[in-house]
C-alpha cells in the first residue's frame, strides 16, 4: 500500500512539473495584460527542439538551452502581433498554437520511434533521498521539477517584491497610468510574452527529454490548454500555481489509476476545466475583487488615445 | 540652479480625427514662475499639457527647453527632462495599494523590495503635506479626494523642474488646497516652474503670476494676475459676464421625499463607514453634506442609490422602502445619481455619446420597445441634451471617452436631471466644470428645487454648499456632527465640525 502511495505521489509531481512551468510563464505574461493562447504551440516547439538537439549532441542541457531560446524567439510572433500591431490576442495566440503544433509535427517526423541514447537523468540527492517516504517522493525527481518550483518562487518574488514586478502588474491593470509614470508599456509587454514563451518551451523540453525518451507526435496532449486554465485557477499568482499545478498533476495520475475501475478517462480529462470553473464561481460569488484578474487583460493598448 | 530655465511651446497644433483641439499655441514659462491656464471645458488645456508631457504628439510646432528644440516622444523622455504632471483623470492603478502606485513612478524606487524601502521617505513626505492615509489601502477603496491627494504626492515626490498640474484641486478641501499652495510657493522660490490649470478663478489669482486663456483651441488672451481680477478673467474666457453669486429664493419646503433612518454601512475595509445616520429630505429643498473626503460620503451616496448594501437601518422614498433594492428599482422610484467618479461610475467610456445619454433609462418606454432600442428617439434626446447643456462635442456619434472631462460631466448632469427626479443625489456635481458651466449648473439645481425635486448634495466646496443649500449636515467619521439651517450662525464653526472637534446636537425636525 505504501508503495502505491509513494508511486502515485511521485508521479503526481512528475505530471505537475510541465504544468507548473507553463502556468508560471502564462501568469507572468497575463499579469502584463497579454493573453497568450499559444502556450500549447510554444510547448510543442520547445519539445521538438529539445529532443532534436539532445539527440544530435548527446547533451540534454544543451537541448534545454536550445528549446529555451527557440521558444522565446517563437513567441515573438505573438508579442509582435499583439503589442506592436495591437491585433486581437485571441486570434494571434490561436495562430501561434496551430503553427507550433504543425511545426513540431513536421520537424519531429524523422525522429518518430527513435529513442534518445542519453535523456535527462533524475537527480538523486544523497542522504535526503534516503529519508523514508518523503525522500522517495521529493528527492529523486527530474531536474525540471526543482527548476519549476524554483522558478515559481522566483516569479512570485519578481512580481511581488521587485520594482519590475510593480511595473509588470501595473501594465496589466492600467497601461495608460503606467505609461504616464515613464514606463515603456510595449517593452514590458514584449518582455513578459518572451519570458512566458521561455517557460512554455521549458515545459515542452521536460516532456520530450525527461518525461519520455522517444519522440511521439502531439506529446503535449493539451497540457498547454490546462496551463491556461490553471493560470485562472491559481488566480494569477505564481505561488498558488505551485499547489494548483500539482493538484492537476494528481488528477492526471488519477486518470490512469481509476481507468481499471471502469471510470472513463474522458470524464477525468474534463476535471481540470471543471475545477477551474467551479473555483471561479466560488470566488466570484464571495468577492469578485479577490479574483485578481488583470483589469486590462487582452486589451490592446493604443498610445495617444483616451 | 535648475536644469530648466525657460520652457517654450511654439506654434503647437494638434487635431483629433480632423477636428482641431489646439491651434498655433505659443506659450513660455520661466524658472520661478507659476503660469495659469484657463479655458472653458474642451478648450484644449489637457491636450496641450499632454503634448508637453509626451503623451500626445503635436501635428506641428516645437517644444524648446532653454532655447533648444527638443522632441518629447513619451513620458519617459519628459520625465528625464525634468517635467512632472498631475493628471486631470487620475492615473492610478485601482487594484494596487497606495504605496505601489507611488513606487511605480518614484525615481528613487530600488529594484528589490520597493515597497518597504520607500515607505519611510514617502511617509515623512506625506506628513509635510498633512496627508494621512493608509498606504496599504487599495486605490479603489479611496474617495475621489483621497485619490487626488495620492496623485499630487506622486508628482511632488519626484521634485520635477517643471510641474504641470491639471485641475489638481477639484476635489480637495480648502485646508488641503492651502497646504498644496504653500508647497507650491516653496517650489517656486526654489526656481521650479509650475503650470497650473484650474476652473477656480480664486486659486488662479492667488497662486499664478501670469495667466493664459484658451478658447476653442486658440489663445485668446494673456494677463498678469497682479493687474486683473476674477471678473475680467471670466469675461476673457467665456466671452460674457459671469455671475458668481447667485441668489436663491426662499421657498417653503414641501412633502417629505427621503427618509434615512439609523443607517449603518460597511466600508470597503470592513470598517463601519456610516454610523447610525438619520435625516430626512423634503421637496423643494437642497440638503448639503459637507465634510472632508473619506468620512463616509461615498458610502452613503452609494447606499441611497443602491450600489452598496446597508448593514442596518431603513431608507424610504416617499414612504416606500428602498433599502438594499437594486439601482434600477431605485432609479424607477425617481432617484438620480451623479457619482463622484464619473469615468468609472458615470459613463461607459467606449460607448457612443448617445448610448451614454440614456444609461439607466434605456428600459423606459420612451427609449425602447420590447427588446429594441428606439435609436431615432435616443439620438434626438442626446442631441437635445448636448444642446441644452452646451456639451462641446462635434457629433453625438463620437465615443464618449473622447470628450473633455468637463463635457462628460455636463452630459451626465443633463442625463440625470432630464427626467425631473424626485431625488437627485449629486456628489461634487460641479467638479471640473468651467465657470460658465458651473453657473449654468447651479441655476439648473435651483430650478430643479423650484420645480419640486429634493437634492442631496455632497461637496467639499463650502462656497457651493453655502450658496445652494437650505440645510447643511456636516459629516465626520461616518457621523453627523451637526445638521443646521444654512443661515444658522453656528455654521461659522463648520471647520471644527468637519474636523470632528465640535458637535452640535442634532435636531432633525421630522
Ligand atoms: N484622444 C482624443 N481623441 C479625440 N478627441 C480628443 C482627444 N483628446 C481630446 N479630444 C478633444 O479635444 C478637445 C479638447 O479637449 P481637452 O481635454 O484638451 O479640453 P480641456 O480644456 O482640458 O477641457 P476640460 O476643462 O473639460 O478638462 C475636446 O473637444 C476633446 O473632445
Ligand atoms: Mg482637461
Amino acid at each position: 500500500m505504501e508503495d502505491i502511495i509513494v508511486s502515485v505521489l511521485f508521479r503526481t509531481l512528475v505530471a505537475g512539473t510541465p504544468l507548473l512551468l507553463a502556468t508560471v510563464g502564462e501568469v507572468i505574461c497575463e499579469r502584463s495584460g497579454i493573453l497568450n493562447l499559444g502556450v500549447e504551440g510554444v510547448m510543442a516547439v520547445g519539445a521538438v527542439v529539445a529532443f532534436m538537439v539532445t539527440y544530435n549532441t548527446g547533451h540534454p542541457w544543451v537541448g534545454v538551452l536550445a528549446a529555451l531560446i527557440v521558444g522565446m524567439i517563437f513567441s515573438l510572433i505573438h508579442s509582435f502581433a499583439s503589442v506592436t500591431l495591437q491585433a486581437n490576442q485571441v486570434v494571434s495566440g490561436l495562430a501561434l498554437t496551430m503553427l507550433g503544433l504543425g511545426l513540431s509535427g513536421m520537424l519531429g517526423k524523422p525522429y518518430v520511434g527513435k529513442p534518445l541514447s542519453i535523456k535527462m537523468q533524475n537527480w538523486e540527492f544523497p542522504f535526503l533521498s534516503d529519508i523514508p517516504f518523503v525522500g522517495e517522493i521529493l528527492f529523486k525527481q527530474s531536474p525540471f521539477f526543482y527548476l519549476a518550483v524554483f522558478l515559481a518562487f522566483g516569479a512570485w518574488f519578481l512580481l511581488e517584491r521587485t520594482r519590475l514586478g510593480i511595473q509588470i502588474r501595473s501594465t496589466g491593470e492600467n497601461p495608460r497610468a503606467t505609461e504616464t509614470q515613464g514606463i515603456n508599456v510595449s517593452m514590458v509587454r514584449h518582455l513578459c510574452v518572451i519570458i512566458g514563451g521561455g517557460f512554455s518551451a521549458l515545459a515542452g523540453a521536460h516532456l520530450s527529454i525527461s518525461y519520455s525518451k522517444s519522440w511521439i507526435e502531439g506529446m503535449t496532449a493539451g497540457r498547454g490548454w490546462i496551463a491556461i486554465a490553471l493560470t485562472i485557477f491559481a488566480l494569477w499568482n505564481p505561488g498558488r500555481a505551485i499547489w494548483a499545478s500539482f493538484l492537476f498533476g494528481f488528477i492526471f495520475v488519477l486518470q490512469y489509476l481509476l481507468q481499471p475501475l471502469g471510470i472513463s478517462p474522458n470524464f477525468l480529462a474534463i476535471l481540470p476545466y471543471a475545477a477551474t470553473l467551479i473555483i471561479l464561481l466560488i470566488i466570484s460569488l464571495k468577492d469578485h475583487r479577490k479574483l485578481n484578474a488583470p483589469a486590462m487583460l487582452a486589451e490592446p493598448y493604443k498610445r495617444g488615445e483616451r | 540652479m535648475k536644469k530648466i530655465q525657460r520652457l517654450e511651446m511654439v506654434d503647437i497644433s494638434k487635431s483629433f480625427h480632423g477636428i482641431p483641439a489646439n491651434k498655433n499655441i505659443n506659450l513660455h514659462v520661466e524658472s520661478g514662475e507659476v503660469l495659469g491656464l484657463l479655458g472653458e471645458n474642451g478648450a484644449g488645456k489637457t491636450t496641450l499639457m499632454n503634448i508637453l508631457y509626451g503623451l500626445y504628439q503635436p501635428d506641428s510646432g516645437d517644444i524648446r527647453i532653454n532655447g533648444k528644440n527638443i522632441r518629447i516622444h513619451n513620458p519617459l523622455e519628459s520625465i528625464s527632462h525634468g517635467i512632472g504632471m498631475v493628471h486631470q483623470h487620475f492615473m492610478l492603478v485601482q487594484n494596487h495599494s497606495v504605496i505601489e502606485n507611488i513606487a511605480l513612478g518614484y525615481k528613487d524606487t530600488p529594484f528589490f523590495f520597493p515597497k518597504v524601502s520607500i515607505r519611510k521617505k514617502v511617509e515623512a513626505f506625506s506628513k509635510e503635506f498633512n496627508f494621512s492615509i493608509d498606504f496599504e489601502k487599495k486605490i479603489w477603496q479611496l474617495s475621489a479626494g483621497e485619490q487626488q491627494r495620492v496623485e499630487i504626492i506622486k508628482a511632488l515626490l519626484n521634485g520635477a523642474d517643471v510641474l504641470i498640474l491639471d485641475e489638481p484641486t477639484s476635489v480637495l478641501t480648502p485646508q488641503e488646497i492651502a497646504e498644496l499652495f504653500s508647497i507650491l510657493e516653496a517650489m517656486k522660490k526654489n526656481g521650479h516652474m509650475i503650470i497650473f490649470i484650474s476652473h477656480k478663478l480664486d486659486e488662479i489669482t492667488q497662486i499664478c503670476d501670469r495667466v493664459t486663456v484658451l478658447k476653442k483651441g486658440e489663445i485668446v488672451g494673456h494677463a498678469d494676475t497682479s493687474d486683473t481680477d476674477k471678473k475680467a478673467l471670466a469675461r476673457m474666457m467665456v466671452g460674457r459676464d459671469v455671475i458668481f453669486n447667485i441668489n436663491k429664493e426662499k421657498i417653503e419646503r414641501g412633502k417629505k421625499v427621503l427618509t434615512v433612518d439609523r443607517v449603518n454601512i460597511l466600508g470597503d475595509k470592513g470598517n463601519m463607514a456610516v454610523k447610525d445616520i438619520s435625516f430626512s429630505l423634503y421637496r423643494n429643498e437642497i440638503f448639503g453634506i459637507a465634510g472632508v473626503a473619506g468620512n463616509g460620503q461615498r458610502e452613503l451616496a452609494e447606499t441611497i442609490t443602491g450600489i452598496r448594501e446597508a448593514e442596518s437601518g431603513e431608507i424610504l422614498i416617499s414612504d416606500k422602502d428602498i433599502t438594499n433594492k437594486s439601482p434600477r428599482h431605485i432609479y424607477d422610484e425617481g432617484v438620480s445619481h451623479v457619482p463622484e467618479e464619473r469615468i468609472r461610475f458615470g459613463i461607459a467610456p467606449g460607448l457612443h455619446l448617445y448610448d451614454n445619454a440614456i444609461l439607466k433609462q434605456h428600459h423606459l418606454d420612451k427609449f425602447s420597445k420590447r427588446m429594441f432600442i428606439r435609436y431615432p428617439r435616443v439620438k434626438d434626446h442626446a442631441k437635445a441634451l448636448v444642446k441644452d447643456f452646451k456639451v462641446a462635442a462635434h457629433t453625438i456619434n463620437t465615443e464618449i471617452k473622447n470628450l473633455s472631462g468637463g463635457n462628460i460631466q455636463k452630459l451626465i448632469l443633463g442625463r440625470e436631471t432630464s427626467d425631473q427626479p424626485a431625488l437627485l443625489v449629486a456628489s461634487h456635481p460641479t467638479y471640473g466644470l468651467d465657470v460658465g458651466a458651473t453657473e449654468y449648473l447651479r441655476k439648473q439645481l435651483l430650478d430643479l428645487r423650484r420645480q419640486g425635486s429634493a437634492i442631496l448634495l455632497f461637496s467639499e466646496d463650502l462656497e457651493e454648499i453655502f450658496e445652494l443649500c437650505d440645510r447643511v449636515a456636516v459629516i465626520f467619521d461616518g457621523e453627523f456632527t451637526g445638521i443646521l439651517d444654512a443661515d444658522d450662525p453656528r455654521l461659522c464653526d463648520i471647520g471644527m465640525l468637519m474636523a470632528g472637534t465640535k458637535r452640535i446636537d442634532i435636531q432633525d425636525t421630522p
